[in-house]
Parts: structure tokens; sequence; C-alpha cells
């Protein structure tokens, strides 16, 4: 078996949380032991509540955060050594698209400006050669390069999600991590950009970290899944696997708060007892390519 | 066959600008009856939310309530002197927003906000308020009610404050609660529990309920009926099951082919 793009080993990031001016500071562990290895041309799952990690996890992975310890191995590499210069480099494999594509687009610059900016930060081409390459970039996420000099506001969310898009396949990435990509989006928009993300992949050869709540659009694109709660991963697994038998007591009350589409299916919701699992448990292989901290 | 509890007859809501006019309702027409829960189920810009607060006649200026009937226990809201107007909002039919963080005064403790809701409508003094209020966050499996009537709002979960949202909604008996989005902020396991309480106070009070959102999942859990808004019109209604099972609008069938695992099911 060859080595995983991306590793993350026992990932820590600690936050500190000022009470007032002569209370001690507490220490609030948003990610704690993490550890995770994504192979190339995976949609790997990273799900959980707000407050889980899992965005932390993210962004500790680009180093957009700094985390408190572990190691983000990529291509065998240790991210979190590289030097400035080396981690400026690095980012040209390493992308990210963010959740809100109203707040992550400059609303002054326009939209081919802000899929060229990677170009120009990373000097790559000329003014001509970007300009296409933009332009190729606007066609590949399905907009029209007619709107290249557009602002974000006259976009639709939709729209302004797949200008996003471009941005973070600029530079040709190996790795895109997509955090909440299309929760801010209505339905009908969502199913648009997923099937873009999907064939984009397929496409580009891309790989991605999809970080997301919505459990069952998770079940239905991603080929594995790690299940994270107050700062830890609590299952991980294959997809089918771990949805169709769930072994963490709070991946099943997760699992079971889904609302089913079927109003004759029986609800039976599982409430979650935290006095029912051992929090500090580590995981442990459950079946076959199937972990839980049980 | 008796009258239904709301009759909403044609409404329609202009938003006039100085170069042009917006229908965001368009001609829609709907009922729910007494103990009933009506889905109503859109994409943003559909005109959903406009029509609710068009029941209660909170549409926001440059919008326009333009023609219509909105029938309530016999009466038409839209004709009815503002005054009469005030005795009906909050204590017959009554509003639960998406935000609790915002819908919430950040300043005031949430039993006086409760209390509040009782007070203005002349339905209690002070003290008996206060006392209501304790009841009313225990009536929503609000833990330790009796203290937790003095926190302000931030000291309070998302959950919690969704909670107390539908304590100020239920505190004068209403008829009707329209809920707009009312788990959409949520996460999914506080929104479990948030459709559980909704769920077993509309069979305790016999509520029906008016239920906005864009989530058919949602719906399947909550819904007697559904009506489908695209564009301002309501393009389809009917029983749950049939809306799910067998969609007849176009868009209707575009909207359940995009929820993820619809397609398998």
């Amino acid at each position: 078996m060859s080595a995983p793009l991306l590793e993350v080993r026992h990932l820590v990031k600690h936050f500190a949380r000022k009470h007032g001016l002569w209370q001690p500071a507490s220490i609030v562990k948003a990610v704690d032991d993490v550890s995770f290895a994504i192979e190339e041309g995976e949609m790997f799952g990273l799900v959980g509540e707000s407050g889980s990690g899992k965005s932390t996890t993210g962004r500790c992975i680009l180093r957009l955060i700094e985390p408190t310890s572990g190691e983000v191995l990529f291509r065998g590499e240790n991210v979190l050594g590289f030097s400035r210069a080396r981690m400026r480099q690095a980012r040209r494999d390493l992308q990210i698209v963010f959740q809100d594509p109203y707040s992550s687009l400059n609303p002054r610059m326009r939209a081919g400006d802000i899929v060229e900016e990677p170009l120009v930060i990373h000097k790559l081409g000329t003014k001509t050669e970007r300009r296409a390459r933009v332009e190729e970039l606007f066609e590949l996420v399905g907009l029209d390069a007619a709107h290249l000099s557009r602002y974000p506001h006259e976009f639709s969310g939709g729209q302004r999600q797949r200008i996003g898009i471009a941005r973070a396949l600029a530079l040709h990435p190996a790795l895109v991590v997509a955090d909440e990509p299309v929760s801010a989006l209505d339905v009908s928009i969502q199913a648009q950009v997923v099937r873009l993300m999907l064939d984009l992949k397929e496409r580009l050869r891309l790989t991605y970290l999809f970080i997301a709540h919505d459990l069952r659009l998770v079940e239905n694109i991603c080929n594995r899944v790690a299940v994270m709660y107050l700062g830890r991963i609590v299952e991980m697994g294959e997809t089918r696997a771990l949805f169709a038998e769930p072994r963490h007591p709070y991946t099943r009350a997760l699992l079971s708060a889904v609302p089913v589409l079927d109003p004759d299916t029986p609800r039976q919701r599982v409430p979650l007892d935290p006095a029912s699992f051992d929090p500090a448990a580590p995981l442990r292989q459950v079946a076959t390519a199937h972990w839980a901290a049980v | 066959m008796t009258a239904p509890l709301l009759d909403v007859q044609q409404l329609t809501v202009l938003f006039e600008g100085a170069r042009s006019t917006v229908t965001a309702v368009d001609n829609v027409s709907f009922q729910v009856a007494a103990g009933e829960t009506l889905g109503l189920v859109g994409e943003s810009g559909s005109g959903k939310s406009v029509t609710a607060f068009s029941i209660l006649r909170l549409v926001p200026p440059p919008g326009r309530i333009a023609g219509g009937r909105v029938l309530f226990e016999g009466r038409d809201l839209l004709a009815l002197p503002e005054r009469e107007m005030r005795q009906i909002r909050g204590a017959r039919i009554s509003l639960i927003f998406q935000e609790p963080m915002t819908a919430l005064n950040p300043v005031m403790r949430v039993g006086d906000q409760i209390a509040e809701a009782l007070t203005v409508h002349g339905q209690a003094t002070r003290a008996q308020a206060w006392a209501r209020a304790v009841e009313l966050l225990d009536a929503v499996h609000i833990p330790d009610a009796r203290r937790r009537v003095r926190d302000y709002p931030h000291q309070l979960s998302g959950g919690m404050r969704q909670r107390v949202m539908i304590a100020i909604a239920l505190a004068c008996h209403p008829a009707l609660v329209i809920a707009d989005e009312p788990t959409t902020a949520l996460d999914v396991t506080i929104q479990a529990q948030v459709l559980d309480l909704l769920r077993e106070l509309r069979a305790r009070y016999n509520l029906a309920l008016l239920l906005i959102t864009h989530d058919f999942g949602v719906i399947a859990e909550m819904a007697d009926r559904v009506a489908v808004m695209y564009r301002g019109a309501v393009v389809e209604e009917g029983p749950v099951r049939q809306i799910l099972r067998s969609p007849a609008h176009d868009y209707t069938r575009a909207l359940l082919a995009a929820v993820p695992g619809m397609e398998r099911r």
C-alpha cells in the first residue's frame, strides 16, 4: 500500500479562554488528539456538530490556525515544520473552500481578479497566460467567462461558491479542504455545487477533506467518514459500514436525530447519555475498516 | 365541514420600488384546520416567510398587502383595526423565529420576556405572570426552571433559547403557532429535541402549526399537509405522504430530487 496523501497525527489545538481581568484563563481543547489519514482520490468526510472541532481541524491542516501540537504529513512531509517560504509553496497543493460565499470573497474585487489572485501571489505566468487560465477556470466550474469583470454581489450564492471553487483550483491543488461548502446554499443549489465538486474530483484527480454537519449529504458522497465529538474522533470508517452499524453512542444519537424523509418510518431517537461511554477511550478497530472509541 | 381555523384566500403582497414592483406573494390560498400542521416549504425568495408575516400583518415596508383575505376564527385579519389586531398577535396567533439570539431581548431576563407576553395581553398580574413563566419553562423541559427563569439569553445554549421562544409563543394559549424555520439554526441533535418538544406541545394544547421550512426532512417528521411555494406562488399542495411519494409539480420533484438520499428511498 502506498503512503497516504495526507496523514494527521495526534493533532491538538487548545484555545485559552479569558474570563476577566483577574480570573485565570481556562483552556478549551478544540481539537484533542485527532489522527486520521486520507488516501489519494478519496472524498473523506469529517462530520460533527457545532463546537466539535471539525473546522478547527481543517484549518490546522492548512496552518490557517497554528495547532498546539501534532503532525500533519502531506506526501510524507510534516507541514507543521515548514518554513514560511516552504509553506507558501505547499499551499499550491493544499487549498480550501469556505462555507460562506458571501464573506469569503472580497466584495471590492472583480470575480476574475479573485480567481487570478493565487496565480499572481505565486508569480505564475504572464498577464495574458493568467487571464487565459482564469477563463478556463470559469468554464471549468460552470461560470460564464463573460462575467469575469463582475463583482461578487452580482452573483447568486451558488455562483459565488463556484467562484470560491475556481479560486481554490487555480493552482492545481492535490487536496481541497471543503469546509461546509454548501451549507449556506438552498437545497437545489447545494445539489448542483456538490455535483460540480464530484465531477471536478474525477476530472482533476482531486482529494477532498469534506467538512460537514449534514449527515445525509456525507452519506451520499463520501467514501469514508470520521465523526467528531468535543474535539475527538469518536468513530471512523467506511461510510456504508459506519452508517449501517454505528458503534459509538454519540454516532448512534447523531444518526437517529436526522429527520427521516418518510412519514411512515417510525422514529427511534437514541438519546445521548454521556455517562454511557468513556470520553477518553481511544479508537479501536471494531470491524474491517471501522474504528470506534468504545 | 366546519370552517378552518385559518383560511388564507388569494393573498397578494407587493414590494414596490422606485422603478419596479416585485410580487413576493402571488395569489396564495391555503387553509389550516384546528390542531393541524401545515408545512410551507420553499427555497429562499419563494415568499414563504412573507406569507407568514402577512398573516400577522407584519410585512416590513416597502412591502404591502395588495389583496386577499386572511380569515382566522371567522374574522378577516386584514380588515381589523390595528388595536384588535394587537390582541390577536402573540395571543391567538404567535410566532417562533429562526434565530433565537436575535429574537430574544439580550438585556431582559427570560422570565420577564415570558411574563411580558402575558401582561401585555392583560392576562395576568406581574406576580402571576412570573409564576406562569416558571410553569412554561417547565413545560418546554428547561431543567431547574425556577432558577433558569432569572437567566439572560446569553447564559443559555441555542437549543435552550429556542425553548424559551417556544415558551413565549405558548404563554397566551394560542390557537395557531407560526414557526419560521424554527430549527434551522440548530445542530441536528438539538433540532431533534426541539421537534420532539413541538410535537408534544402540539398534542397537549391542540395547537395548529404553520411550519415554514426549506427542509423536507422536517416536513416529513412534522407536517400533516404540505404547500410548496415557488416564486411567490403555491405550486402544489396536498397530504404529506402524497407530496413526498408522488409529487405532481416539476418544481416539487426537482426540490425532492435535490435532497441527499432521496433518490434511494
